[in-house]
């Protein structure tokens, strides 16, 4: 297990939007009264794309709307590791280093993120647009290497392509998702060996 | 090779919609009603004579789960979790049915809810997984908007369907670790028993099933269990979605039959090893978590529980991870054992603190820092750890070290030597 704790600087306070707070309801909504515990993952996750990482009002505002004990929603805020205790750069990117994309290359992954964003994973770049850590498998592995940023995975990368992605967001732009090799998703390169006409079953 | 016509996904890679229209064109909710009019009793019977073996890694037979919930719905309410937390290394087969086929799933999750008196169900999808989280949501909204699932559905069977999600923990794929995750606690396992069956999402009965197993059902009940047991072999019927990675000309998932041999399956779908069969080192054949195949025994083993049982390792996840012989193979299994380092959740001591020590040891091994007696050691403790945890992570930990000491301790041997020769 890791080690997470909260930030050394934490703001003074925090607020759900209205609209985030809907969605925090809308959560709610989907468990049996008197289980509304089960939102709290759910919760932080809002709070975190809201603020872009979770801090201390925002676990104790959190275990008020859902009624739970501070340091229950506190357990869980340190328990996944996709919520980040500290800030992070705009593009937080994740790189998978399990042992399927070791073993196509994330070496050069890390690498380039060294170089592109900063010598430490967990250090936001000078320009604050990016951070970067190892994470993990990211569950593309027939796509290895991969690396995820927000909601989008690249795959099929190599050193070269990651750094493309990297200074193409840097630029402002939006690189293509998925694979960068020309693969739709999971088929073999080149095209599939089965499922090679619409099948009716 | 197995047939076009018998592939259950249809849509694995996404060339077609994932919508509704397209999916019922492809079969998906295609005589549903009727399925259901069968009665729980009967579709229990069609999935135990299917011989559907859990697809989600332990390989348990779904239809005799799904019989141990209780028979009539008493004072608690039973639930369907159905686990979409995929995380075995080298494992992306319920993404691509998340993403491409999710209605499978969704008419999956009808059939098996009414099967097991259940009127609402969860599917915890992994937290990395947003957009195949939000394809998933499309199809439920599709599937809620055309009626097909929710109150006074067509299906005459109440039933709502929820998406709900992790945050990053390999180990909220342990079903009690999801279950307490799906409450807003920490993913500890819990102890068993009791069994979900009896007491499980907010102490009620439930069963927890992976996406494959759920989303297979409808089909093996509309072609009949005599076509799924047709395909594979003895104990080990029906398909399975493979996933091939690692030193492969073509990385891919494919819908293949059980039994399939291994050399089969990577030289037909996945275009061979990377420079040839020959150059081929060794396999992991069922995700991270099970010993290795050295390539003599992967020449001719055949892809399914009880061939890959009968070698000393398992089908898991069904996730092939190729090595060739450039690869530092103690290098690849040290990375495994920080895997599971980084992912114990902490609460039993043998794997909080084993799988610690164990990854400092492979780390040494490594470079071959270490006294030979050093390799008896961890074997030692891989076997303090292996059986004495609440759940199995604490086995997965241990079984690719004890893998790795099986199949290559003259390697290992040989970097001690070396090591130590250089140290003098």
């Amino acid at each position: 297990m890791s080690v997470r704790r909260l930030h050394e600087e934490q703001p003074e306070s925090f607020a759900f939007s209205e609209a985030n707070l809907a969605r925090v309801e809308a959560w709610i909504a989907k468990f049996p009264t008197g289980r509304q515990a089960s939102a709290v993952i759910s919760a932080l996750w809002i709070g975190q794309e809201q603020e872009g990482w979770v801090t201390k009002p925002m676990i104790e505002e959190v275990a008020r709307l859902l009624d739970m004990p501070t340091i229950r929603v506190l357990e869980v805020a340190t328990f996944y590791t996709m919520f980040h205790l500290a800030p992070v750069g705009k593009h937080h990117v994740q790189v998978c280093t399990t042992t399927p994309c070791w073993l196509r290359g994330s070496d050069e992954i890390v690498k380039v993120c060294k170089t592109h964003i900063s010598e430490r994973p967990g250090t936001i770049s000078e320009d604050g647009l990016f951070s970067w850590e190892e994470v993990e498998c990211c569950g593309a592995c027939v796509n290895a290497p991969v690396v995820q940023i927000g909601g989008d995975t690249f795959e099929d990368l190599t050193g070269d392509k990651a750094a493309d992605i990297i200074e193409a967001l840097r630029r402002g732009e939006t690189p293509k998702t998925g694979s960068q090799i020309g693969r739709h998703s999971s088929e073999p390169e080149g095209g599939p060996s089965t499922l090679t006409k619409e099948v009716q079953s | 090779m197995l047939a076009d016509k018998d592939r259950i996904f249809t849509n694995l890679y996404g060339f077609d919609g994932a919508d509704l229209a397209s999916a019922r064109r492809r079969g998906n909710w295609d005589g549903t009603k009727a399925i259901l009019e069968r009665g729980p009793e009967a579709i229990v019977d069609v999935m135990k004579k299917s011989g559907l073996r859990g697809r989600g890694g332990a390989g348990f037979p779904t239809g005799l789960k799904w019989s141990f919930m209780p028979k009539e719905v008493k004072d608690r309410p039973h639930y369907l979790v159905i686990n979409a937390d995929e995380s075995e290394p080298g494992t992306c087969k319920d993404r691509d049915i998340l993403r491409n086929d999710p209605h499978t799933l969704v008419e999956g999750a009808l059939v098996a809810s009414f099967a097991m008196r259940a009127h609402v169900a969860y599917i915890y999808v992994r937290g990395e997984f947003i957009r195949e989280r939000e394809a998933l949501q499309r199809a439920v909204d599709e599937a809620y908007a055309a009626k097909l699932i929710g109150k006074n559905n067509i299906h005459g069977w109440d039933f709502d369907l929820y998406v709900h999600h992790g945050a990053g923990a390999y180990i909220c794929g342990e079903e009690t670790a999801l279950l307490e995750s799906l409450e807003g606690k920490k993913g500890q396992p819990r102890m068993k028993p009791p069994f979900p069956a009896n007491m499980g999402l907010y102490g009620c009965p439930t069963t927890v099933n992976n996406v494959e197993s759920i989303a297979v059902a409808p089909t093996i009940l509309r072609r009949g269990a005599e076509w799924f047991t047709s395909i594979g072999r003895p104990n080990n019927t029906g398909t399975k979605v493979f996933c091939i990675s690692g030193h492969v000309n073509k990385p891919c998932n494919v819908e293949e039959a059980m039994g399939i041999p291994l050399k089969e399956l990577i030289e037909t779908h996945a275009g061979g090893v990377r420079g040839g069969w020959d150059n081929l080192l060794a396999v992991i054949p069922g995700g991270a978590s099970v010993p290795l195949l050295p390539k003599a025994i992967c020449d001719d083993v055949l892809m399914d529980f009880d061939s890959l049982k009968a070698v000393q390792t398992g089908l898991g996840t069904a996730a092939v991870i190729v090595m060739d012989k450039s690869t530092d193979v103690v290098k690849a299994i040290a990375r495994l054992s920080q895997f599971y380092k980084h992912e114990s959740c902490g609460q039993c001591t043998p794997c909080r603190e084993g799988t610690g020590w164990m990854w400092r040891v492979m780390n040494r091994l490594v470079a071959g820092n270490a006294a030979p007696a050093e390799i008896d050691l961890l074997q030692e403790v891989t076997k303090q750890v292996e059986g004495h945890t609440i759940c199995a992570l604490g086995d997965a930990a241990a079984w690719p070290i004890q893998g790795l000491i099986r199949h290559f301790r003259p390697e290992l041997e040989r970097r001690i030597a070396a090591y130590n020769q250089a140290a003098e």
